[in-house]
Protein backbone atom coordinates (compact mmCIF):
# COMPACT_ATOMS: atom_id res chain seq x y z
CA UNK A 1 0.00 0.00 0.00
CA UNK A 2 1.39 3.74 -1.24
CA UNK A 3 0.43 5.97 1.38
CA UNK A 4 3.06 9.09 0.98
CA UNK A 5 4.24 10.79 3.96
CA UNK A 6 3.77 14.28 2.89
CA UNK A 7 -0.08 14.06 2.36
CA UNK A 8 -3.23 14.15 4.15
CA UNK A 9 -5.85 12.03 4.15
CA UNK A 10 -9.93 11.81 4.80
CA UNK A 11 -11.50 8.83 6.51
CA UNK A 12 -13.55 8.43 3.22
CA UNK A 13 -9.92 7.50 1.47
CA UNK A 14 -9.11 11.11 -0.09
CA UNK A 15 -5.59 12.74 0.14
CA UNK A 16 -5.07 16.08 0.37
CA UNK A 17 -1.67 17.64 -0.75
CA UNK A 18 -1.25 21.10 1.95
CA UNK A 19 1.97 22.60 0.18
CA UNK A 20 -0.04 22.32 -3.41
CA UNK A 21 -4.19 22.21 -2.69
CA UNK A 22 -4.34 19.08 -5.00
CA UNK A 23 -6.82 16.21 -3.95
CA UNK A 24 -7.68 12.25 -5.49
CA UNK A 25 -8.16 9.34 -4.33
CA UNK A 26 -5.64 7.15 -2.81
CA UNK A 27 -4.12 4.19 -3.60
CA UNK A 28 -5.86 2.01 -1.00
CA UNK A 29 -9.32 3.65 -2.36
CA UNK A 30 -8.42 2.85 -6.14
CA UNK A 31 -7.20 -0.72 -4.98
CA UNK A 32 -11.05 -1.37 -3.38
CA UNK A 33 -13.12 -0.23 -6.43
CA UNK A 34 -10.66 -2.14 -8.82
CA UNK A 35 -10.96 -1.34 -12.24
CA UNK A 36 -12.10 2.49 -12.58
CA UNK A 37 -14.30 2.66 -15.95
CA UNK A 38 -15.63 6.37 -15.89
CA UNK A 39 -14.95 9.41 -13.89
CA UNK A 40 -17.19 12.30 -13.68
CA UNK A 41 -15.63 15.59 -12.32
CA UNK A 42 -18.88 17.40 -10.58
CA UNK A 43 -17.16 20.63 -9.54
CA UNK A 44 -15.58 23.44 -11.83
CA UNK A 45 -12.71 25.90 -11.96
CA UNK A 46 -13.88 28.72 -9.74
CA UNK A 47 -16.18 26.73 -7.30
CA UNK A 48 -16.73 27.45 -3.33
CA UNK A 49 -16.76 24.28 -1.91
CA UNK A 50 -17.33 23.28 1.61
CA UNK A 51 -15.02 20.30 2.79
CA UNK A 52 -16.99 17.33 2.63
CA UNK A 53 -18.73 18.49 -0.44
CA UNK A 54 -18.87 15.47 -3.95
CA UNK A 55 -16.80 16.73 -6.00
CA UNK A 56 -16.64 13.62 -8.26
CA UNK A 57 -18.47 10.53 -9.13
CA UNK A 58 -15.98 7.32 -9.95
CA UNK A 59 -17.26 4.15 -11.37
CA UNK A 60 -15.32 0.86 -11.42
CA UNK A 61 -16.49 -2.00 -12.63
CA UNK A 62 -17.08 -3.18 -9.52
CA UNK A 63 -19.18 0.20 -7.89
CA UNK A 64 -19.96 3.69 -8.25
CA UNK A 65 -18.52 6.15 -5.47
CA UNK A 66 -18.39 9.81 -4.66
CA UNK A 67 -15.73 11.60 -4.08
CA UNK A 68 -15.72 14.45 -1.78
CA UNK A 69 -13.21 17.50 -1.00
CA UNK A 70 -11.09 16.73 1.87
CA UNK A 71 -11.44 20.62 2.84
CA UNK A 72 -12.89 23.95 1.48
CA UNK A 73 -11.73 26.56 -0.75
CA UNK A 74 -11.99 27.74 -4.24
CA UNK A 75 -11.17 25.05 -7.07
CA UNK A 76 -7.88 26.41 -8.77
CA UNK A 77 -8.06 24.11 -11.21
CA UNK A 78 -9.65 20.78 -12.02
CA UNK A 79 -7.80 17.97 -14.04
CA UNK A 80 -9.84 18.00 -17.58
CA UNK A 81 -7.78 15.28 -18.90
CA UNK A 82 -8.67 12.48 -16.15
CA UNK A 83 -12.21 11.93 -17.56
CA UNK A 84 -10.73 10.60 -20.98
CA UNK A 85 -8.13 8.64 -19.30
CA UNK A 86 -10.09 7.01 -15.30
CA UNK A 87 -7.87 4.17 -15.71
CA UNK A 88 -4.83 6.54 -14.20
CA UNK A 89 -6.86 6.95 -11.24
CA UNK A 90 -5.79 2.89 -10.87
CA UNK A 91 -1.68 3.21 -12.44
CA UNK A 92 -1.67 6.67 -10.09
CA UNK A 93 -3.71 8.02 -7.76
CA UNK A 94 -1.63 10.43 -6.46
CA UNK A 95 0.39 12.07 -9.77
CA UNK A 96 -1.36 11.72 -13.14
CA UNK A 97 -5.00 11.10 -11.38
CA UNK A 98 -5.00 14.33 -8.92
CA UNK A 99 -8.40 15.66 -9.46
CA UNK A 100 -8.83 19.09 -8.38
CA UNK A 101 -6.50 21.79 -7.01
CA UNK A 102 -8.10 23.87 -4.05
CA UNK A 103 -6.92 27.19 -3.40
CA UNK A 104 -7.02 28.81 0.54
CA UNK A 105 -7.81 25.21 1.63
CA UNK A 106 -9.15 25.36 4.87
CA UNK A 107 -7.75 21.76 6.26
CA UNK A 108 -10.99 20.06 8.08
CA UNK A 109 -9.42 16.99 10.56
CA UNK A 110 -7.58 15.25 8.69
CA UNK A 111 -5.30 12.60 9.30
CA UNK A 112 -1.34 12.10 8.48
CA UNK A 113 -0.01 9.06 6.56
CA UNK A 114 0.81 7.34 10.22
CA UNK A 115 -3.01 7.39 11.46
CA UNK A 116 -4.49 6.64 7.74
CA UNK A 117 -1.92 3.68 7.30
CA UNK A 118 -3.65 2.36 10.70
CA UNK A 119 -7.16 3.40 10.06
CA UNK A 120 -6.82 1.35 6.18
CA UNK A 121 -5.17 -1.64 8.25
CA UNK A 122 -8.02 -1.88 10.33
CA UNK A 123 -10.09 -1.83 7.80
CA UNK A 124 -8.50 -5.16 5.92
CA UNK A 125 -8.64 -6.83 9.15
CA UNK B 1 -38.48 -25.66 -5.56
CA UNK B 2 -41.98 -25.86 -4.78
CA UNK B 3 -45.24 -23.48 -5.80
CA UNK B 4 -46.99 -23.91 -2.45
CA UNK B 5 -45.50 -21.26 -0.35
CA UNK B 6 -46.37 -22.65 2.99
CA UNK B 7 -47.50 -25.86 4.16
CA UNK B 8 -49.73 -25.99 7.73
CA UNK B 9 -46.87 -28.39 9.01
CA UNK B 10 -44.49 -25.43 8.12
CA UNK B 11 -46.63 -22.54 9.42
CA UNK B 12 -46.96 -23.96 12.70
CA UNK B 13 -43.02 -24.82 13.08
CA UNK B 14 -42.72 -21.27 12.38
CA UNK B 15 -45.10 -20.05 14.86
CA UNK B 16 -43.88 -22.48 17.73
CA UNK B 17 -40.22 -20.85 16.60
CA UNK B 18 -41.60 -17.57 17.44
CA UNK B 19 -43.51 -18.61 20.47
CA UNK B 20 -47.03 -18.36 19.22
CA UNK B 21 -50.01 -20.55 19.21
CA UNK B 22 -52.09 -19.45 16.26
CA UNK B 23 -52.17 -17.06 13.51
CA UNK B 24 -54.70 -15.28 15.15
CA UNK B 25 -52.29 -14.73 18.16
CA UNK B 26 -50.04 -13.24 15.55
CA UNK B 27 -52.49 -10.47 15.10
CA UNK B 28 -53.91 -9.94 18.01
CA UNK B 29 -52.52 -6.20 18.47
CA UNK B 30 -54.93 -5.43 15.06
CA UNK B 31 -58.08 -4.21 16.39
CA UNK B 32 -60.11 -7.15 15.10
CA UNK B 33 -62.34 -4.63 13.52
CA UNK B 34 -59.45 -3.58 11.14
CA UNK B 35 -58.74 -6.85 10.02
CA UNK B 36 -59.06 -8.73 6.72
CA UNK B 37 -62.99 -8.72 6.37
CA UNK B 38 -65.23 -11.49 5.72
CA UNK B 39 -65.93 -11.70 1.99
CA UNK B 40 -69.20 -11.51 0.92
CA UNK B 41 -68.82 -13.88 -2.31
CA UNK B 42 -71.49 -15.76 -4.47
CA UNK B 43 -70.82 -20.03 -4.30
CA UNK B 44 -68.11 -20.81 -5.95
CA UNK B 45 -68.42 -22.02 -9.88
CA UNK B 46 -67.24 -25.07 -11.90
CA UNK B 47 -64.73 -24.53 -14.54
CA UNK B 48 -67.86 -24.85 -17.29
CA UNK B 49 -69.64 -21.50 -15.78
CA UNK B 50 -66.81 -19.91 -15.01
CA UNK B 51 -65.15 -20.28 -18.97
CA UNK B 52 -68.79 -19.78 -19.89
CA UNK B 53 -69.30 -16.39 -17.84
CA UNK B 54 -66.08 -14.58 -18.84
CA UNK B 55 -66.54 -15.60 -22.55
CA UNK B 56 -69.73 -13.41 -22.66
CA UNK B 57 -67.94 -10.77 -20.99
CA UNK B 58 -65.22 -10.75 -23.50
CA UNK B 59 -67.78 -11.05 -26.33
CA UNK B 60 -69.46 -8.03 -25.14
CA UNK B 61 -65.99 -6.04 -26.11
CA UNK B 62 -65.46 -5.27 -29.92
CA UNK B 63 -62.31 -5.75 -31.28
CA UNK B 64 -60.46 -4.16 -34.22
CA UNK B 65 -59.69 -7.52 -36.05
CA UNK B 66 -63.27 -8.91 -36.95
CA UNK B 67 -65.51 -6.19 -35.32
CA UNK B 68 -64.76 -3.26 -36.08
CA UNK B 69 -62.33 -0.99 -38.85
CA UNK B 70 -60.23 0.98 -36.71
CA UNK B 71 -59.19 4.60 -37.83
CA UNK B 72 -58.18 5.72 -34.48
CA UNK B 73 -54.15 6.28 -33.72
CA UNK B 74 -52.89 9.14 -31.39
CA UNK B 75 -50.15 7.27 -30.38
CA UNK B 76 -51.49 3.05 -30.94
CA UNK B 77 -51.57 2.39 -33.77
CA UNK B 78 -53.07 -0.77 -35.64
CA UNK B 79 -50.73 -3.01 -37.41
CA UNK B 80 -50.59 -6.28 -38.80
CA UNK B 81 -48.73 -8.41 -36.59
CA UNK B 82 -46.80 -11.96 -38.51
CA UNK B 83 -47.84 -14.69 -35.99
CA UNK B 84 -44.45 -15.69 -35.36
CA UNK B 85 -43.98 -12.46 -32.85
CA UNK B 86 -46.37 -14.23 -30.68
CA UNK B 87 -45.36 -17.41 -31.03
CA UNK B 88 -41.59 -16.41 -30.35
CA UNK B 89 -42.91 -14.34 -27.48
CA UNK B 90 -44.49 -17.78 -25.57
CA UNK B 91 -41.80 -19.54 -25.70
CA UNK B 92 -40.97 -20.97 -22.21
CA UNK B 93 -37.44 -19.75 -21.88
CA UNK B 94 -38.41 -15.95 -22.92
CA UNK B 95 -42.11 -16.05 -21.52
CA UNK B 96 -41.04 -16.98 -17.94
CA UNK B 97 -38.01 -15.14 -17.73
CA UNK B 98 -37.65 -12.70 -14.90
CA UNK B 99 -34.57 -9.69 -14.59
CA UNK B 100 -31.71 -11.92 -14.85
CA UNK B 101 -30.00 -10.74 -11.67
CA UNK B 102 -26.76 -12.82 -12.54
CA UNK B 103 -26.84 -11.89 -16.26
CA UNK B 104 -24.28 -13.49 -17.63
CA UNK B 105 -26.08 -16.72 -16.92
CA UNK B 106 -28.95 -16.01 -19.12
CA UNK B 107 -27.07 -15.35 -22.76
CA UNK B 108 -30.04 -15.94 -24.78
CA UNK B 109 -31.99 -12.79 -22.77
CA UNK B 110 -29.08 -10.79 -22.94
CA UNK B 111 -28.59 -11.58 -27.08
CA UNK B 112 -31.80 -10.61 -27.49
CA UNK B 113 -31.93 -7.53 -25.49
CA UNK B 114 -28.26 -6.79 -27.83
CA UNK B 115 -30.48 -7.68 -30.90
CA UNK B 116 -33.25 -5.32 -29.83
CA UNK B 117 -30.71 -2.16 -29.15
CA UNK B 118 -28.84 -2.89 -32.29
CA UNK B 119 -32.14 -2.46 -34.41
CA UNK B 120 -33.16 1.09 -32.03
CA UNK B 121 -29.93 2.20 -32.98
CA UNK B 122 -29.98 1.28 -37.05
CA UNK B 123 -33.91 2.57 -36.89
CA UNK B 124 -33.02 6.13 -35.17
CA UNK B 125 -29.57 6.74 -36.67
CA UNK B 126 -28.12 6.99 -33.14
CA UNK B 127 -25.14 5.29 -31.60
CA UNK B 128 -26.64 3.49 -28.17
CA UNK B 129 -30.00 1.92 -26.63
CA UNK B 130 -31.09 0.45 -23.55
CA UNK B 131 -33.00 -1.93 -22.85
CA UNK B 132 -36.00 -0.34 -23.12
CA UNK B 133 -38.80 1.73 -20.70
CA UNK B 134 -41.93 1.34 -19.96
CA UNK B 135 -43.70 3.23 -23.14
CA UNK B 136 -42.92 6.27 -25.11
CA UNK B 137 -44.10 8.73 -22.67
CA UNK B 138 -41.80 7.13 -19.61
CA UNK B 139 -38.81 7.45 -22.11
CA UNK B 140 -39.50 11.10 -23.01
CA UNK B 141 -39.64 11.92 -19.23
CA UNK B 142 -36.76 10.15 -18.46
CA UNK B 143 -34.81 11.92 -21.53
CA UNK B 144 -35.39 15.41 -19.19
CA UNK B 145 -33.56 13.39 -16.20
CA UNK B 146 -30.54 12.57 -18.72
CA UNK B 147 -30.69 16.29 -20.04
CA UNK B 148 -30.84 17.47 -16.31
CA UNK B 149 -28.18 15.44 -14.91
CA UNK B 150 -25.62 16.14 -17.91
CA UNK B 151 -25.70 19.71 -16.68
CA UNK B 152 -26.09 18.96 -13.19
CA UNK B 153 -28.83 20.91 -12.46
CA UNK B 154 -27.32 24.35 -13.44
CA UNK B 155 -29.90 24.56 -16.60
CA UNK B 156 -33.65 24.25 -15.30
CA UNK B 157 -35.49 25.21 -18.27
CA UNK B 158 -36.92 22.52 -20.64
CA UNK B 159 -38.56 23.43 -24.09
CA UNK B 160 -41.89 21.06 -25.19
CA UNK B 161 -43.37 21.49 -27.68
CA UNK B 162 -47.36 22.01 -27.70
CA UNK B 163 -47.43 19.23 -30.72
CA UNK B 164 -45.52 16.31 -28.20
CA UNK B 165 -48.39 13.82 -27.56
CA UNK B 166 -50.62 15.78 -24.75
CA UNK B 167 -50.49 12.44 -22.29
CA UNK B 168 -46.36 12.31 -22.81
CA UNK B 169 -46.46 16.35 -21.98
CA UNK B 170 -48.81 15.12 -18.81
CA UNK B 171 -46.69 12.34 -18.01
CA UNK B 172 -43.04 14.75 -17.92
CA UNK B 173 -45.27 16.71 -15.99
CA UNK B 174 -45.46 14.33 -13.58
CA UNK B 175 -42.32 13.16 -13.30
CA UNK B 176 -40.58 16.52 -12.87
CA UNK B 177 -43.15 18.20 -10.37
CA UNK B 178 -40.51 18.67 -7.48
CA UNK B 179 -37.10 18.98 -9.34
CA UNK B 180 -37.72 22.92 -9.93
CA UNK B 181 -38.09 22.91 -13.78
CA UNK B 182 -39.81 24.86 -15.53
CA UNK B 183 -41.80 23.64 -18.28
CA UNK B 184 -42.08 26.18 -21.19
CA UNK B 185 -44.00 25.82 -24.38
CA UNK B 186 -46.21 23.09 -23.00
CA UNK B 187 -49.20 25.11 -23.96
CA UNK B 188 -52.48 23.68 -25.25
CA UNK B 189 -53.64 27.46 -26.53
CA UNK B 190 -50.41 27.76 -28.28
CA UNK B 191 -50.57 28.91 -32.07
CA UNK B 192 -50.57 25.01 -33.78
CA UNK B 193 -49.34 26.09 -37.24
CA UNK B 194 -46.49 28.09 -36.12
CA UNK B 195 -42.91 26.03 -37.78
CA UNK B 196 -40.82 24.55 -35.21
CA UNK B 197 -38.07 26.71 -35.61
CA UNK B 198 -40.31 29.25 -33.57
CA UNK B 199 -39.65 26.97 -30.42
CA UNK B 200 -36.11 28.63 -30.50
CA UNK B 201 -37.06 31.85 -28.84
CA UNK B 202 -37.87 30.33 -26.10
CA UNK B 203 -34.66 28.16 -25.78
CA UNK B 204 -31.94 30.42 -24.12
CA UNK B 205 -28.53 29.72 -21.90
CA UNK B 206 -30.63 27.74 -19.09
CA UNK B 207 -32.32 25.26 -21.22
CA UNK B 208 -30.78 21.58 -20.20
CA UNK B 209 -33.45 20.12 -23.04
CA UNK B 210 -35.81 20.80 -26.53
CA UNK B 211 -38.52 17.79 -26.99
CA UNK B 212 -40.18 17.50 -30.49
CA UNK B 213 -42.44 15.06 -31.70
CA UNK B 214 -41.75 13.43 -35.19
CA UNK B 215 -44.36 13.35 -36.80
CA UNK B 216 -46.02 15.70 -34.18
CA UNK B 217 -48.91 14.89 -32.71
CA UNK B 218 -51.04 15.65 -35.65
CA UNK B 219 -49.15 13.52 -37.85
CA UNK B 220 -46.78 16.57 -39.54
CA UNK B 221 -43.64 15.57 -40.13
CA UNK B 222 -40.94 18.50 -40.10
CA UNK B 223 -37.03 18.21 -40.85
CA UNK B 224 -35.64 19.55 -36.99
CA UNK B 225 -32.38 20.29 -38.51
CA UNK B 226 -32.52 23.88 -38.12
CA UNK B 227 -33.98 24.13 -34.88
CA UNK B 228 -31.67 21.08 -33.53
CA UNK B 229 -28.81 23.56 -34.60
CA UNK B 230 -30.16 26.61 -32.99
CA UNK B 231 -30.51 24.64 -29.81
CA UNK B 232 -27.18 23.55 -29.64
CA UNK B 233 -25.73 26.75 -30.26
CA UNK B 234 -27.63 27.43 -27.08
CA UNK B 235 -25.73 24.52 -25.16
CA UNK B 236 -29.38 22.48 -25.30
CA UNK B 237 -29.44 19.04 -25.98
CA UNK B 238 -32.67 17.88 -28.53
CA UNK B 239 -34.84 14.91 -27.67
CA UNK B 240 -36.94 13.93 -30.79
CA UNK B 241 -40.18 11.40 -29.67
CA UNK B 242 -40.30 9.26 -33.10
CA UNK B 243 -42.57 6.90 -34.27
CA UNK B 244 -40.93 4.06 -35.21
CA UNK B 245 -42.40 3.33 -38.64
CA UNK B 246 -42.35 6.13 -39.71
CA UNK B 247 -38.54 6.19 -39.57
CA UNK B 248 -38.60 3.33 -42.04
CA UNK B 249 -39.33 6.02 -44.43
CA UNK B 250 -38.19 9.31 -43.63
CA UNK B 251 -34.84 11.29 -42.52
CA UNK B 252 -33.65 9.70 -39.09
CA UNK B 253 -33.60 11.82 -35.99
CA UNK B 254 -29.97 10.97 -35.94
CA UNK B 255 -29.59 12.51 -39.14
CA UNK B 256 -31.21 15.81 -38.01
CA UNK B 257 -28.22 15.97 -35.34
CA UNK B 258 -30.84 14.54 -32.20
CA UNK B 259 -29.26 13.77 -28.82
CA UNK B 260 -31.53 11.86 -27.92
CA UNK B 261 -34.42 10.17 -29.65
CA UNK B 262 -37.55 8.12 -27.89
CA UNK B 263 -40.67 6.93 -28.85
CA UNK B 264 -43.26 4.15 -27.91
CA UNK B 265 -42.31 0.57 -29.59
CA UNK B 266 -45.89 -0.67 -29.71
CA UNK B 267 -46.40 0.14 -33.49
CA UNK B 268 -43.14 -2.98 -34.06
CA UNK B 269 -45.59 -5.73 -33.50
CA UNK B 270 -46.82 -5.47 -30.46
CA UNK B 271 -51.10 -5.44 -29.97
CA UNK B 272 -53.58 -2.83 -29.26
CA UNK B 273 -54.42 -4.53 -26.32
CA UNK B 274 -55.97 -2.86 -23.45
CA UNK B 275 -53.67 0.42 -23.98
CA UNK B 276 -50.94 -1.35 -22.68
CA UNK B 277 -48.40 -3.14 -21.74
CA UNK B 278 -46.01 -1.14 -24.32
CA UNK B 279 -42.80 -0.36 -24.67
CA UNK B 280 -40.69 2.80 -24.50
CA UNK B 281 -37.48 2.72 -26.67
CA UNK B 282 -34.79 5.30 -25.51
CA UNK B 283 -31.42 6.08 -27.96
CA UNK B 284 -28.50 8.61 -27.34
CA UNK B 285 -24.97 9.33 -28.03
CA UNK B 286 -22.10 7.83 -26.44
CA UNK B 287 -21.34 11.19 -24.73
CA UNK B 288 -24.17 10.75 -22.91
CA UNK B 289 -24.09 7.07 -22.11
CA UNK B 290 -23.51 7.39 -18.30
CA UNK B 291 -26.40 9.77 -17.80
CA UNK B 292 -28.84 7.30 -19.12
CA UNK B 293 -31.40 5.24 -16.88
CA UNK B 294 -32.04 1.51 -17.19
CA UNK B 295 -29.36 -1.28 -18.33
CA UNK B 296 -27.57 -1.90 -21.75
CA UNK B 297 -26.27 -5.11 -22.76
CA UNK B 298 -22.98 -5.60 -24.80
CA UNK B 299 -20.82 -8.33 -26.95
CA UNK B 300 -17.44 -9.69 -25.76
CA UNK B 301 -15.52 -12.52 -25.55
CA UNK B 302 -15.07 -14.89 -22.78
CA UNK B 303 -12.02 -16.95 -21.86
CA UNK B 304 -12.35 -19.37 -24.75
CA UNK B 305 -12.46 -16.59 -27.86
CA UNK B 306 -16.58 -17.37 -27.99
CA UNK B 307 -19.08 -14.67 -28.83
CA UNK B 308 -20.98 -13.37 -25.83
CA UNK B 309 -23.04 -11.05 -23.72
CA UNK B 310 -22.66 -9.10 -20.82
CA UNK B 311 -24.79 -6.48 -18.83
CA UNK B 312 -22.39 -3.64 -19.73
CA UNK B 313 -23.70 -0.45 -18.42
CA UNK B 314 -26.67 -0.01 -15.56
CA UNK B 315 -24.66 3.65 -14.22
CA UNK B 316 -27.86 4.94 -12.62
CA UNK B 317 -28.91 1.52 -11.15
CA UNK B 318 -29.64 0.72 -7.29
CA UNK B 319 -26.99 -2.15 -7.51
CA UNK B 320 -24.49 -0.16 -8.89
CA UNK B 321 -25.56 3.81 -7.23
CA UNK B 322 -26.97 2.23 -4.08
CA UNK B 323 -28.76 5.24 -2.31
CA UNK B 324 -28.13 7.50 -5.17
CA UNK B 325 -29.96 5.71 -8.04
CA UNK B 326 -31.82 7.78 -10.40
CA UNK B 327 -33.29 4.69 -12.02
CA UNK B 328 -34.84 1.83 -11.57
CA UNK B 329 -36.28 -0.28 -14.14
CA UNK B 330 -35.77 -3.44 -13.30
CA UNK B 331 -37.61 -6.04 -15.46
CA UNK B 332 -39.00 -3.33 -17.17
CA UNK B 333 -40.36 -4.54 -20.78
CA UNK B 334 -37.98 -7.07 -21.83
CA UNK B 335 -40.72 -9.27 -23.00
CA UNK B 336 -42.26 -6.79 -25.01
CA UNK B 337 -39.20 -5.57 -26.22
CA UNK B 338 -38.13 -9.23 -27.50
CA UNK B 339 -41.50 -8.73 -29.86
CA UNK B 340 -39.95 -5.65 -30.95
CA UNK B 341 -36.83 -7.16 -32.14
CA UNK B 342 -38.67 -10.08 -33.43
CA UNK B 343 -40.96 -7.87 -35.58
CA UNK B 344 -38.36 -5.81 -36.87
CA UNK B 345 -36.30 -8.92 -37.35
CA UNK B 346 -38.86 -10.78 -40.02
CA UNK B 347 -39.52 -7.63 -41.55
CA UNK B 348 -36.46 -6.66 -42.74
CA UNK B 349 -35.51 -2.93 -43.47
CA UNK B 350 -37.31 -3.27 -47.18
CA UNK B 351 -40.59 -4.66 -45.41
CA UNK B 352 -40.87 -1.80 -42.28
CA UNK B 353 -40.24 0.72 -45.23
CA UNK B 354 -42.75 -0.96 -47.06
CA UNK B 355 -45.45 -0.86 -44.32
CA UNK B 356 -44.57 2.65 -43.52
CA UNK B 357 -45.08 3.72 -47.37
CA UNK B 358 -48.50 1.55 -47.20
CA UNK B 359 -49.41 3.87 -44.50
CA UNK B 360 -48.07 6.47 -46.41
CA UNK B 361 -50.00 6.43 -49.14
CA UNK B 362 -53.42 5.27 -47.99
CA UNK B 363 -53.56 8.03 -45.43
CA UNK B 364 -53.11 10.13 -48.30
CA UNK B 365 -55.74 8.59 -50.27
CA UNK B 366 -57.94 9.10 -47.62
CA UNK B 367 -57.17 12.89 -46.92
CA UNK B 368 -57.74 13.62 -50.14
CA UNK B 369 -61.42 11.52 -50.31
CA UNK B 370 -62.48 13.36 -46.92
CA UNK B 371 -61.17 16.50 -47.99
CA UNK B 372 -63.76 16.78 -50.97
CA UNK B 373 -66.80 16.42 -48.42
CA UNK B 374 -68.76 19.53 -48.20
CA UNK B 375 -68.28 20.96 -44.59
CA UNK B 376 -64.94 18.82 -44.05
CA UNK B 377 -61.73 19.63 -44.57
CA UNK B 378 -57.92 18.95 -43.74
CA UNK B 379 -56.53 21.25 -40.81
CA UNK B 380 -52.81 21.13 -41.75
CA UNK B 381 -50.97 21.98 -44.62
CA UNK B 382 -47.94 20.62 -44.22
CA UNK B 383 -46.79 17.49 -45.14
CA UNK B 384 -47.36 14.06 -42.91
CA UNK B 385 -47.35 10.63 -42.61
CA UNK B 386 -50.04 8.59 -41.83
CA UNK B 387 -52.48 10.67 -39.51
CA UNK B 388 -53.82 13.60 -40.04
CA UNK B 389 -56.62 16.38 -38.31
CA UNK B 390 -59.98 16.34 -40.01
CA UNK B 391 -62.10 19.49 -39.04
CA UNK B 392 -65.59 18.58 -39.16
CA UNK B 393 -68.54 20.48 -39.54
CA UNK B 394 -70.05 19.53 -36.30
CA UNK B 395 -69.21 17.74 -32.66
CA UNK B 396 -66.56 15.16 -32.80
CA UNK B 397 -68.65 12.81 -30.17
CA UNK B 398 -71.45 13.04 -32.35
CA UNK B 399 -69.45 11.76 -35.26
CA UNK B 400 -68.23 8.96 -33.61
CA UNK B 401 -71.49 7.73 -32.54
CA UNK B 402 -72.74 7.96 -35.98
CA UNK B 403 -69.48 5.97 -37.66
CA UNK B 404 -69.78 3.13 -34.73
CA UNK B 405 -73.16 2.65 -36.16
CA UNK B 406 -71.10 1.82 -39.78
CA UNK B 407 -69.04 -0.49 -37.61
CA UNK B 408 -66.57 2.47 -37.79
CA UNK B 409 -64.42 3.18 -34.97
CA UNK B 410 -63.33 7.25 -35.52
CA UNK B 411 -60.42 8.96 -35.03
CA UNK B 412 -59.03 10.67 -31.91
CA UNK B 413 -61.46 13.97 -30.22
CA UNK B 414 -58.49 16.82 -30.26
CA UNK B 415 -60.97 19.18 -29.26
CA UNK B 416 -59.93 17.70 -25.24
CA UNK B 417 -56.50 18.15 -25.42
CA UNK B 418 -56.79 21.33 -28.09
CA UNK B 419 -59.74 23.83 -27.37
CA UNK B 420 -58.80 25.69 -30.46
CA UNK B 421 -59.63 22.30 -32.17
CA UNK B 422 -62.81 21.53 -31.09
CA UNK B 423 -64.84 19.94 -33.82
CA UNK B 424 -61.64 18.30 -34.96
CA UNK B 425 -60.75 14.34 -35.61
CA UNK B 426 -57.66 12.67 -35.67
CA UNK B 427 -57.69 10.28 -38.30
CA UNK B 428 -54.90 7.55 -38.71
CA UNK B 429 -54.64 4.73 -41.44
CA UNK B 430 -52.37 2.29 -41.60
CA UNK B 431 -51.97 -1.13 -43.75
CA UNK B 432 -54.53 -2.99 -42.11
CA UNK B 433 -57.40 -0.55 -44.28
CA UNK B 434 -58.26 -1.52 -47.21
CA UNK B 435 -59.82 0.80 -49.96
CA UNK B 436 -62.87 -0.54 -49.03
CA UNK B 437 -62.44 0.58 -45.38
CA UNK B 438 -61.45 3.93 -46.34
CA UNK B 439 -64.12 4.18 -48.78
CA UNK B 440 -66.54 3.32 -46.18
CA UNK B 441 -65.26 6.19 -43.58
CA UNK B 442 -65.82 8.71 -46.41
CA UNK B 443 -69.32 7.56 -47.19
CA UNK B 444 -70.66 7.68 -43.29
CA UNK B 445 -68.55 11.04 -43.09
CA UNK B 446 -70.54 12.37 -46.12
CA UNK B 447 -73.80 11.24 -44.69
CA UNK B 448 -73.00 13.15 -41.19
CA UNK B 449 -71.69 16.02 -42.98
CA UNK B 450 -75.26 16.20 -45.10
CA UNK B 451 -77.39 15.55 -42.04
Amino acid sequence: MNIPTNLKYTKSDEWFDPATGAMGITDYAQSQLSDIVFVELLVEEGDTLEAGKPIASVESVKASAEIYAPAGGKVAAVNKGLADKPEAINSDPYGEAWMIQLEGAAEGDLMDSAAYEKYCAERTH
Amino acid sequence: MTYIPISPRERDAMLETIGVKSLDDLFEDVPAKHRFPKLDLPPALTEMEVLDELSGLAQANENVHSDLISFLGAGAYNHYIPSVVDHMLRRGEFYTAYTPYQPEISQGTLQAIFEYQSLMCALTGMEVSNASHYDGATAAAEAVNLAFAQFRGKRRKVVVSPTVHPQYRAVIRTYTQGMDLELAGDDPNADLESSPENLQSLVSEDTCLVIVQYPDFFGRIYDYTKLIEAAHAKGALVCVVANPTALAMFKTPGAMGADIVVGDGQPLGIPLWYGGPSVGFFTTRKQYVHKMAGRLVGETMDSKGQRSYVLTLTAREQHIKRERATSNICTNQGLIALGTAVYLSLLGKKGLRQVAELCYQKAHYAAAQLSKIEGMGLCFSEPFFHEFALCLNRPVEEVNAHLLEHGILGGYNLGQDYPALKNHMLIAVTEMNTKEDIDALVEALSEVSHD
